[in-house]
């Protein structure tokens, strides 16, 4: 009985991560970190002094770019952090985790790396000097809870932490954040599942931006940080009619995986489970709404989108994969689409394999094969949907089976 | 049989719930997931089910009066029996994460209500993990009082992170605690008592009290009188060792 839903729960979704300025892509699926040089049309080949190979051992959890593309970090269930130059795609500081590693977050300015273990604990490392094996030292923790994204806030003022426990903590980030921050601004309090993303919208009237964040309860909300309101919730799922409007998202079916802003905040492109294709939200910044614009699918192929990334332009690029697939012999299984044009008024574009920037080398490399197999990938979805549940949703024991349970605890069974 | 028929869990002479109905277990993971219902965020506290007699009324209307004290593993509530009638007009909660125990408690004040017109009417129970969901239950700055009384020790080293006084939890403490609020800490462990002290003392957003605040303040008598562990080890003739402290603003912030 154990053996079985382990499995499910190693299982990693496929990851993407655009550079800010569209110069490269990056793809994790499993261990495998894949990088594509959009300016140079080639494959990225990485460099690590420190020798190790593959540069990651187990599932990679969590990628990004940071300090405004100078940047990149991958993190996972290795309980490595590994920090990459963009410029020479050298791994210029490493880190070693207690345990394993479920979000990162780099500050603005490149000087801090803070990433999140699976015990709820955040911790920070400063990249002056870029060393190997650098000793992180504990930020925040949120109690025994898994941390399931790490965002700083545009002006850096805060960083925010995104639980399973509904709840998002924004902290006051501090001139000296190696001694800790201490200093709770606010608690952001509405969601009645998981948190799964963060991200913040810009705008000019609102320097300090306002907060998405999506939930396994199948809604987007809007928050002012600096307060903890909530500004808005937008029921995705029933929104676009995936859900009927009086049904409870129960079933956790349209739990939302990844947020994205795109044309910076104007619209927020949403993947939901068992959704082929994006939600695009528009947030309305002045009168601190959000509401469905439209909603894209993907026709022609079975595309549940696992990730999302868009760089400062109207492009989103989506993959959907998972690390293992039980029975399936691809190891790791990626498949990336892209989606341009994205605007308030116009129709946006799914850009075919044949067009997509890069072309058949970019997918060849991100992908591991130019040629893609539907069944495999809605299969992904599935495998990566199960996994999340596992992992995320808490479990629930009916009364009835209770007096079963109790036969099956560990003191009991010594005695017996 | 009769309409007389009493319920045996209440005793005749006192009318209060008697404790050994309501045994439990001395410890609780407070690491497992919790399937009590937890309140979405301060504002979905329902204090008319809390507080009846001062909130007839379903709904948050009267947002002017909030809770002012916590305490935390409120156990059979004899802390907060005691500050119910030392400060009538504050409204306090328990809170405690055994729910057989919780209920013993809400059994207590509503016996107490009826034996008392018009007291204990400021003192609530809620079942739930301190550990966890505290911002769920006040907002910044609410509170001017918390109470860590006797906590769990937790002896082993693996399970200090099961402490409720940490050096992490503290921070969600100090967010909760108004500037110039106070936590007080008890225990008749000295590992504990030290443990609890250091976590106080090495944090920029508390100060301890001095001796001349500590006298002068009468709450700090009840930490080891009014409770029934504190009683327990007066009984054994035990030593307490205590930590107050002061919610204050951290040096480097004061702009």
């Amino acid at each position: 009985m154990d053996s079985e839903p382990k499995k499910d729960i190693e299982v990693a979704p496929a990851l993407i991560a655009v550079h800010p300025d569209q110069c490269s892509v990056a793809v994790a699926v499993g261990h495998h970190l894949r990088v594509f040089d959009l300016l140079a049309g080639s494959a990225v080949s990485l460099t690590d002094d420190s020798g190790a190979s593959p540069f990651h051992t187990d599932n990679i959890r969590a990628i990004r770019f940071g300090a405004k593309g100078k940047l990149f970090v991958s993190a996972g269930d290795d309980k490595t952090v590994k920090v990459w130059s963009t410029q020479s795609w050298r791994c210029i500081t490493s880190v070693s985790s207690e345990k394993r590693v479920s979000a990162v977050a780099i500050s603005d300015d490149g000087t801090y790396v803070c990433f999140a273990d699976k015990f709820g604990l955040v911790w920070i490392v400063d990249l002056d000097p870029p060393l190997h094996d650098k000793k992180p030292a504990p930020l925040l923790s949120h109690y025994c809870s898994i941390i399931t994204s790490l965002e700083f806030s545009p002006d850096g003022r805060f960083i925010l932490s995104a639980d399973r426990d509904f709840k998002i903590r924004v902290t006051c980030f501090p001139k000296n954040p190696l001694n800790g921050a201490h200093q709770i601004q606010s608690f952001c309090l509405g969601h009645t599942e998981f948190v799964s993303c963060l991200a913040f919208v810009q705008a000019q009237e609102c320097p300090q931006g306002l907060l998405l964040s999506g939930s396994g309860d199948a809604t987007v909300r809007l928050w002012n940080v600096e307060s903890g309101a909530l500004l808005d919730t937008c029921e995705v799922a029933t929104k676009a009619g995936l859900l009927e409007s009086d049904g409870k998202a129960e079933d956790h079916d349209h739990a939302v995986t990844d947020l994205c802003t795109v044309l910076d905040g104007l619209l927020v492109a949403v993947a939901i489970q068992s959704l082929q294709g994006i939600i695009l939200l528009s947030c309305n910044v002045s009168a601190k709404t959000l509401s469905v614009s439209k909603v894209v699918s993907i026709g022609g192929e079975a595309f549940v989108p696992t990730c999302l990334a868009s760089p400062s332009t109207g492009t989103l690029w989506m993959v959907t994969g998972v690390s293992t697939l039980p029975g399936c012999n691809y190891p790791a299984l990626a498949r990336v689409r892209v989606i341009s044009g994205i605007d308030v008024e116009q129709e946006p574009v799914i850009v075919g394999d044949d067009s997509i920037p890069g072309g058949e080398k970019l997918l060849e490399t991100l992908q591991g094969t130019a040629s893609v197999d539907d069944n495999a990938f809605l299969a992904a979805a599935e495998a990566v949907k199960t996994a999340m549940g596992h992992l995320l949703i808490k479990k629930q024991y009916p009364s009835e089976n209770r007096e079963s349970r109790k036969k099956c605890r560990n003191d009991r069974k010594l005695k017996g | 049989m009769s309409e007389n028929e009493v319920n045996p869990t209440i005793s005749k002479s006192t009318g209060l719930p008697r404790k050994r109905f309501y045994r439990a277990r001395a410890h609780s993971n407070p690491l497992s997931d919790s399937h009590f219902p937890v309140s979405i965020s301060p504002s979905h506290v329902d204090y008319s089910r809390h507080y009846p007699q001062l909130f007839p009324s379903a709904g948050q209307a009267d947002s002017s009066k909030r809770i002012q004290f916590a305490d935390v593993g409120c156990g059979f509530g004899g802390l907060l029996i005691s500050l119910s009638t030392l400060f009538p007009e504050t409204l306090m909660i328990g809170m405690e994460l055994r729910d057989k125990v919780t209920e013993y408690v809400k059994e207590r004040i509503s016996s107490l209500r009826v034996a008392n017109p018009g007291q204990y009417q400021n003192v609530s129970v809620v079942r739930t993990n301190s550990m966890k969901y505290i911002p769920n239950y006040f907002g910044k700055g609410q509170l001017s009082k918390m109470f860590f009384l006797f906590p769990d020790p937790h002896f082993k080293e693996k399970n200090h992170r099961r402490r409720v006084i940490s050096p992490f939890l503290l921070d969600e403490y100090a967010y909760v605690l108004e500037v110039g609020g106070i936590i007080y800490t008890i225990t008749d462990v000295e590992e504990l008592g030290e443990w609890m002290k250091s976590c106080l003392e090495n944090h920029p957003m508390f100060e301890a009290l001095t001796e001349k605040e500590l006298e002068a303040d009468p709450v700090v008598k009840l930490l080891s009188s009014a409770t029934e562990e504190g009683q327990k080890v007066a009984r054994n003739g035990g030593q307490t060792f205590q930590a107050v402290f002061r919610r204050i603003v951290p040096s480097d912030q004061t702009s």
